[in-house]
């Protein structure tokens, strides 16, 4: 199993990148970005993919940056998981990265894929996507004619595909912080710690001025048909979060989100997860939003 | 317009560029187990195939060649990577470390081959490289780890002999030696 042959660019800078990507479509080739290539070159290899022409763009300066202020986490393009996953800025800002990257394949891949990579692959049964949808981010999409930010809610349009334009390098995304009272949670099932999800959920819960319970969203992956969330507040809204019927929230969860069958899970098992997963990941965001900021311990997660 | 997904077809996308139809070629620098090497190879050249197929270092083995199994793991500066996920020529500039470099200078074996030795931690030995790499630059980070870290630690790599209890013992008993050796 070799990729196909390609042929191989190397810029090394946004502007000569997205040059050269626009030039490449004027010719009419077929162009992928190669930053990590943990998904990519996989489906290269198994000849699922044979672009004509690659760019990589591990050489680019200036896209291996984490930047956090008052507003969010700004993750250039070139930035590892792992990187990500041991920024102590990062993770006092959006507790939520580090304990999401924490389900993100095994340290192995996380040391060489890259976040937006991640989020540009847009593989329904990936944990970052989901997370960016939750925290309402967007990706900084740079081409020739200038910078744009995509919304997570305009960036998804369907499995593996993206609004981004052929000729436009995704070069950093942006996670939001999230409102104080606002408490966040992640947690799925896997067949072994590290692989694809069976089922995945995002969890975030607010609560009003009076510490009551007030919107609850979770977002999905490997079920449901995209990573935007959903609006599950309606069974516990205005409880107290000690009161709360957190299983009812469950079950209409179970109701909403549509499953499909695979090799490893009948629609009926998955949903079933969806239901336990769900209860579980609002009853600790909840509790999180009550105690304030969820801390981990900082050396948390780097067990593996 | 839209990027299509990877797995789209790509019949639409048009001729193939004229000079598209021969296999591009290119020179690659690395720095491996402490050697500079600089190879030309085809520019679609995988760092496994780079390091087996051109550098002649077997120790490196290639298994699902799609990122399950974990022996092909090499250290990238320092760091494990999946050597077969890894573009020989997207890493040109780069040290790499396989197997063969973990052995010391005099011969003697590195504290986790000699772990996976006495705690039996192989049987037909096809992936215990990765095993090794992991777990070489794991115990760098996790000096002492629990038997749960251990297990978690070789989560990420595929064994078919061993039911993976001696290789957990290997973890710990390579934290073991390394300690002793302070």
């Amino acid at each position: 199993m070799k990729p196909a042959p390609f042929r191989y660019h190397r810029p090394r800078d946004v502007q000569e990148a997205v040059a050269l990507l626009h030039d490449l479509l004027g010719r009419g080739g077929h162009a992928k970005v190669l930053a990590g290539g943990q998904s990519l070159l996989p489906v290269m290899s198994m000849r699922l993919a044979s672009p004509e022409h690659l760019v990589d763009i591990n050489a680019v300066a200036g896209l291996d940056e984490v930047g956090v202020t008052a507003d969010g986490v700004r993750i250039g393009a070139l930035v590892r998981h792992r990187d990500l996953e041991r920024d102590a800025a990062a993770f006092a800002a959006l507790p939520l990265l580090r304990e999401t990257l924490q389900h993100v394949a095994h340290p192995t891949i996380r040391n060489r894929g890259t976040t937006v990579g991640s989020i540009c692959h847009a593989d329904p049964s990936a944990e970052m996507p989901a997370v960016l949808a939750m925290v309402g981010g967007y990706v900084v999409a740079a081409s020739v004619r200038g910078e744009r930010q995509v919304p997570a809610s305009e960036l998804f349009v369907g499995p593996l595909e993206t609004s981004l334009a052929e000729d436009e390098l995704a070069v950093a995304a942006v996670f939001p912080t999230l409102p104080a009272g606002t408490g966040s949670a992640m947690v799925e099932v896997a067949r072994r710690h590290g692989d694809y999800a069976v089922c995945g959920v995002v969890a975030t819960v607010s609560l009003d001025d009076e510490g009551r319970v007030g919107r609850v969203r979770a977002g999905y992956l490997s079920a449901g048909d995209s990573p935007a969330p959903l609006d599950l507040s309606a069974p516990v809204a205005g409880s107290v979060v000690a009161d709360a019927d957190w299983a009812a929230v469950g079950e209409l969860a179970r109701e909403v989100v549509p499953t499909d069958a695979d090799i490893h899970a009948s629609a009926q098992y998955r949903s079933q997860l969806v239901a336990v997963l769900t209860e579980r990941a609002v009853r600790t965001a909840a509790s999180r939003a009550q105690d304030g900021p969820h801390r981990l311990t900082d050396d948390e997660g780097h067990a593996a | 317009m839209s990027q299509h997904a990877i797995f789209s077809d790509t019949s639409a996308a048009a001729e193939p560029l004229d000079d598209g139809a021969v296999e591009q070629r290119v020179t690659v620098r690395l720095r491996v187990n402490g050697l500079t090497r600089e190879v030309e190879v085809p520019a679609r050249r995988l760092l496994s195939d780079f390091l087996r197929h051109d550098l002649r270092l077997t120790g490196t083995h290639v298994g699902c060649e799609h990122g399950v199994c974990g022996a092909c793991t090499v250290l990238l500066d320092g760091t494990p990577v999946r050597s077969c996920l890894t573009l020989a020529a997207s890493v040109d500039g780069h040290e790499v470390t396989t197997v063969e470099g973990l052995v010391a200078q005099d011969g003697s074996l590195h504290p986790v081959q000699q772990a996976f030795r006495d705690c039996h931690g192989l049987q037909c030995g096809f992936c215990t490289p990765g095993f090794v790499t992991t777990i070489a630059a794991y115990l760098e980070e996790n000096p002492d780890p629990s038997e749960e870290d251990a297990l978690e630690a070789v989560s990420g790599n595929l064994c078919r002999c061993t039911g993976y209890q001696n290789i957990k013992k290997a973890v710990l008993r390579a934290a073991e030696l390394t300690k002793g050796e302070k």
